[in-house]
């Protein structure tokens, strides 16, 4: 009971203090604090167009954090993730620029586009770390910067719209390649169940199975896992393809949804935030859930602040980034004491 | 800075003036509202807060203010909200009339939002944009702008103008502005998401083309003839012979634009210079956007400096930013003599003003009032326009689309030149866009004598025969 007490205020207090944080901080740039809350909550939350918009927000941090729980339990960090994303939506771009095919087949090819192209790039990290040597942070910050200046070669030479390149990204896609919304609302139905289903999957994969346990085995000491008798390289490379795969999926939803075309930004940095709301959410794959949407309503919410009240809506994001500090630092507090 | 303590001056004198006439003439008491007289130390969003509790309610004291002061010669009109005077009479609107006002209530009453791709103190393209939308506050009484800036994939790789523009709706926004080329497509598609609000997209052709929804008009300024106007200075100037445009991304608008300065520069070395315009070097570097975006554009500032190390002494700006002025400025404090002529927004020479050759610049302000008046009349409808300058003054901020102010770094005797050459292209006695007019690889842009349609200047397709640079 205590341990559970204690568990919660750790928890909570980093939340808190991240709060008052931001708020002295509003209060020392002069604005009202409590309208700047106000401003991202009404921005996030007021219509129906804004709930949908949060949740699509939602769909690649959901992604990427079921795929990074998988890097995670291994021991592994890759923050390789927003290249997958771009290679997902490369792979997924390249097929909707080149082929005509009705939606029904069009859309799960995409789909399945982006999984493979997420795949490969994850295992290039892999192979990197496993056959390589190169640790997965720098072969992961190598393979995203290729990643991106792949993209806007692409963007800039051989995909380039008719009428001149620009940073606005390829020509839109054929419609039949459009991820389908839900009536009018920017949000895709299909987007989100494969989300929710790969977050409830890594929950039980991780939890309830043999090849969860293993990665754990792994995650918590490599070489004694190894004389155990795991297959580490396997399992790691397994790791790195399975995050790749979830990542690129939501690169390639990024792409035939929310852009309809490649553009240079395709990742919107959703993989980073991605690893942030895994180490929030403490490797705990139920809370990842309610604090992507917390991220997600956030994200959203934030452009508010400069429409009503003239603040810079990086606020967001430093709210974000306080709270991301202040968990890690209890955390570390608490291993200490 | 000189011309700011002028114009204080002249306000100061002015409010002196006008206090004993609103001390004898108590402005008669009005219904509800107060009648104030400013302060010391008074701004508008900090009145605002006092009276009704929320800074941002300025914009009611504005319009009722401005009702008044036109029946009502007591009252100062206040032309720019940022800008009131000690001892200026006002009128304050009761806490009904401004909570009325802000939600959108009271007749007359528009709240349109400005979309802008970069930031809204750009000294350039963004920034004309946002000035011009404080122009429509001022001259349409009622009128009040919401804005987002750096909607772009490096600034905000999140947001979708979608998500822009159920904000702004959402804030009461009755009129939309999307003022890039970059958001012409997704322009498109959330208008016929809100077919009920009308859409000015700046600078495209999707409502010429009919592409567009029903509710989207273009709206454009020629620039064309601007940047005749920059090459001209930059051909009187020019001692190398060498000069380099610092061009942004590539399509039919920016080849158009580079192509102008190109003739301009030709004609005036030619004609005022005496000299072969063959001789001319006119060098075009692309960096890949609008502005600068660190990893995916060239860097501007390296590209300005290349373009000086490659002989030029001219640089002129096609970009939304002031790099090009900015670098000039830097190396002319090392000793080197060379000049430059920034773009978009008519206080860009700012920024290093003794070699500033003059800026072409968009005045967005007089369309914006007229689009503004036209959907609060119920009278917006679908068109495609370009608009020149006004000819009888290009210069005029209340009728002009756009503009060019010399600058500092022209002699008088040249802008004597630059003069007859304004005033050519005004009575029609020079145009440019004639042919024999080569493209790039020699094929022909326009035959001999043949006349440019406005399609055969909007879609350029490529540089012209002469001139150094990507085509595409």
């Amino acid at each position: 009971m205590l341990q559970r007490l204690s568990n919660l205020t750790l928890g909570l207090v980093p939340v808190v203090l991240a709060l008052l944080f931001t708020t002295v901080i509003l209060i020392i740039v002069g604005a009202p604090p409590g309208e700047a809350y106000r401003n991202i909550l009404q921005g996030a939350l007021e219509s129906p167009d804004k709930w949908a918009s949060v949740v699509t927000a939602m769909v690649p941090l959901l992604l990427c954090s079921a795929g990074l729980l998988v890097t995670f339990a291994a021991g592994l960090w890759n923050i390789g993730v927003e290249g997958q994303i771009v290679a997902g939506a490369l792979l997924a771009t390249w097929l909707a620029l080149n082929l005509t095919l009705p939606p029904i087949l069009f859309i799960p090819l995409l789909l399945v586009a982006g999984l493979i192209g997420g795949a490969l790039w994850g295992l290039l990290a892999g192979l990197l770390r496993v056959y390589g040597g190169v640790h997965e942070i720098f072969g992961g910050v190598g393979l995203n910067f290729i990643a991106i200046v792949l993209t806007n070669y692409l963007i800039f030479g051989p995909w380039k719209p008719a009428d001149g390149a620009t940073m606005s990204g390829t020509d839109p896609f054929p419609p039949a390649a459009w991820l389908p919304r839900l009536g009018d609302l920017p949000v895709y139905p299909t987007a989100v169940v494969l989300a929710l289903a790969a977050v409830a999957l890594m929950y039980f994969a991780l939890r309830g199975t043999t090849w969860g346990l293993k990665l754990k085995a792994i995650g918590k000491n490599q070489r004694s896992a190894f004389l155990m008798g795991i297959p580490t390289s396997r399992y790691m490379l397994g790791a790195f393809l399975v995050c790749g795969a979830l990542a690129g999926l939501a690169g390639s939803i990024q792409a035939i949804g929310v852009r309809q075309r490649l553009i240079p930004g395709v990742s919107g940095g959703y993989g980073f935030l991605a690893l942030l709301v895994v180490l929030l959410a403490g490797y705990r794959p139920l809370w990842v859930i309610p604090i992507a949407l917390f991220f997600a309503a956030v994200g959203v919410g934030s452009p508010r602040l400069e429409l009503s009240m003239q603040l810079d809506s990086a606020l967001g994001g430093t709210l974000e980034g306080i709270i991301v500090l202040f968990v890690l630092l209890a955390q570390g507090v608490k291993r200490k004491a | 800075m000189r011309k700011r303590l002028f114009r204080l001056l002249i306000l100061a004198v002015l409010a002196l003036t006008l206090l004993p006439a609103a001390a004898i003439a108590a402005p008669p008491v009005q219904e509800g509202g107060t009648v104030y007289t400013i302060q010391k130390d008074d701004w508008l969003s900090k009145l605002a807060d006092k009276e009704y509790g929320d800074p941002l309610a300025y914009p009611a004291i504005v319009y009722y203010n401005n009702l008044k002061a036109a029946e009502d010669s007591a009252f100062t009109k206040i032309e720019d909200p940022e800008f009131i005077e000690v001892g200026w009479t006002v009128y304050m609107p009761t806490a009904e009339e401004a909570t009325a006002f802000l939600a959108g209530e009271v007749t007359g009453a528009l709240t349109f939002g400005i979309v802008m791709v970069g930031p809204f103190n750009d000294h350039g393209w963004s920034e004309a944009h946002y000035t011009a939308g404080q122009y429509v506050e001022t001259n349409v009484p009622g009128a009040r702008m919401i804005w987002l800036d750096k909607l772009n994939v490096g600034d905000r790789p999140e947001t979708t103008l979608e998500q822009v523009v159920d904000d702004m709706v959402a804030q009461g926004a009755q009129f939309i502005l999307t003022t890039s080329d970059d958001f012409q497509t997704d322009t498109d598609t959330v208008a016929a998401k809100y077919p009920d609000v009308p859409f000015l997209m700046i600078s495209g052709d999707h409502a010429w083309t009919g592409v567009a929804p029903p509710n989207v008009a273009n709206y454009m300024g020629r620039m064309e003839y601007g940047k005749m106007i920059a090459g001209c200075a930059a051909a009187l100037k020019t001692e190398t012979g060498v000069m380099g445009y610092l061009g942004p991304l590539i399509n039919d608008e920016t080849r158009r634009l580079a192509n102008s300065v190109y003739l301009g520069a030709r004609y005036c070395y030619e004609n005022y210079r005496g000299g072969n315009p063959d001789d001319l070097q006119f060098i075009v570097q692309w960096i890949g956007f609008w502005f600068n975006i660190p990893g995916v554009t060239l860097d501007p500032t390296e590209v300005a400096n290349d373009i000086f190390n490659a002989g030029a002494d001219v640089i002129l700006s096609g970009i939304d930013t002031t790099e090009a002025i900015v670098v000039a400025g830097q190396r002319a404090e090392q000793g080197e003599t060379v000049w430059a002529i920034p773009y978009d927004y008519e206080g860009a020479c700012a920024e290093a003003p003794d070699i500033c050759l003059g800026v072409p610049y968009f005045n967005w302000g007089p369309a914006y009032v007229n689009y503004v008046q036209k959907v609060q009349a119920g009278t917006f409808e679908q068109e495609w326009i370009w608009a020149g300058p006004d000819w009888t003054d290009i210069n005029n901020r209340d009728t002009t689309a756009v503009g060019f102010i010399k600058g500092d770094g022209m002699t008088a005797e040249e802008a004597v030149q630059l003069d007859a050459f304004i005033a050519g292209l005004a009575d029609g006695s020079i145009n440019l866009f004639v042919g024999p007019l080569n493209y790039q690889d020699g094929s022909v842009y326009l035959a001999d004598g043949e006349v440019a349609t406005d399609e055969q200047v909007w879609y350029t397709k490529q540089l012209l025969e002469g001139m150094t640079g990507p085509s595409e």
